[in-house]
């Protein structure tokens, strides 16, 4: 197979974990409503703990397009 | 048409060589020290006229002052109010980075990975040299957790060792791979306005959002990086 068009599929490879990373946040921010929801008086507190939580999570995503951009453009 | 990757390439703009070193200032190194040219300027006009009932600028200033003095009481408690220098230090350096980077034709210096290498190390060397100065050898200890079986340590040691010190790769990589794709993402949004001509007009009102976007992503990417050191700070001081 030409390295060309086997950079371009691992390229796409490299980005199916963002399903989990999707997930993952949804879970977290349907978590954190659910929350605010129940102590209304809590919310400062759990946003941020919650923005946290995404912010770690976001950096799981770029570690996946990390690597795909390292195999298109190495 | 360029690559949207070319933004990030480091121009030489004076060369200088001391021996085999290459000290050049680049476009990195100015838009370092305009940021830090920023952060004089945003605390000293901010604190210029020190009322005790502060107008807006001065408000800007004193909330920064207080986001991280209360991220600091939070989560080191009161052992860790002689870092507040360094983390706020830390805080303003990449906050201003990433937004200086969203000024048309400049240059995002933390989307550099030796750059935000270089200060997960330095948080990852002080934190660790702190947890060493308070805790002597029983630092050791933390690899090992209080609750957990001895028969269990073959596994949980290396483990443990193994998270630790990934914490300064994981550091770096977040905020350079969210400044990269962030960049990188707007710069091929743009290409389409480019692509299509005339009809360029209606790419607009999603470049514009996807620029707000990425402004908030600089203020979460500084915000965490502090959370994140501010945390590791007080498993070094705390948690033993």
């Amino acid at each position: 197979m030409d390295m060309e068009a086997a950079r371009m599929i691992g390229a796409g490879l490299a980005v199916f974990p963002l399903l989990g990373v999707g997930l993952g946040i949804g879970s977290i921010f349907s978590n954190l409503i659910q929350s605010v929801a129940r102590n209304p008086e809590a919310r400062k507190e759990l946003f941020s703990i919650g923005i946290l939580g995404f912010a770690l999570t976001e950096a799981v995503a770029l570690f996946a397009l990390l690597i795909a951009f390292l195999i298109l453009f190495k | 048409m360029d690559s949207p990757l070319e933004q990030f390439r480091v121009k030489v703009l004076i060369p200088l060589h001391v021996g085999t070193v290459d000290l050049s200032f680049t476009n990195s190194s100015l838009f370092m020290m305009l940021s830090a040219l920023a952060i004089f300027l945003f605390l000293g006009v901010g604190l210029r006229k020190k009322s005790l009932v502060p107008g807006r600028f001065q408000s800007l200033v004193e909330i920064s002052y207080e986001l991280i003095l209360g991220m600091i009481r939070d989560n080191v408690g009161d052992a860790g109010k002689q870092f507040f220098p360094f983390i706020f230090s830390i805080f303003l350096f990449v906050l201003f980075g990433n937004l200086l980077g969203m000024i048309p034709y400049a240059f995002t210096f933390t989307s550099q990975i030796i750059l935000t290498f270089g200060l997960a190390c330095l948080v990852f060397v002080a934190v660790t040299i702190v947890g060493f100065l308070k805790h002597g050898v029983r630092f050791f200890k933390f690899f090992l957790p209080s609750g957990a079986p001895l028969f269990m340590a073959p596994i949980l040691i290396p483990i443990e060792l193994i998270s630790y010190l990934s914490r300064p790769l994981s550091l770096s990589i977040r905020l350079f791979a969210n400044m990269m794709a962030g960049h990188t993402m707007l710069k091929v949004f743009a290409l389409f306005t480019v692509l299509l001509g005339a009809y360029g007009i209606s790419t607009v009102l999603l470049n514009t959002i996807l620029i707000g976007f990425e402004v908030l992503v600089a203020f979460l990417q500084a915000y965490v990086f502090s959370v994140l050191s501010c945390l590791y700070l007080s498993d070094a001081i705390n948690m033993h």
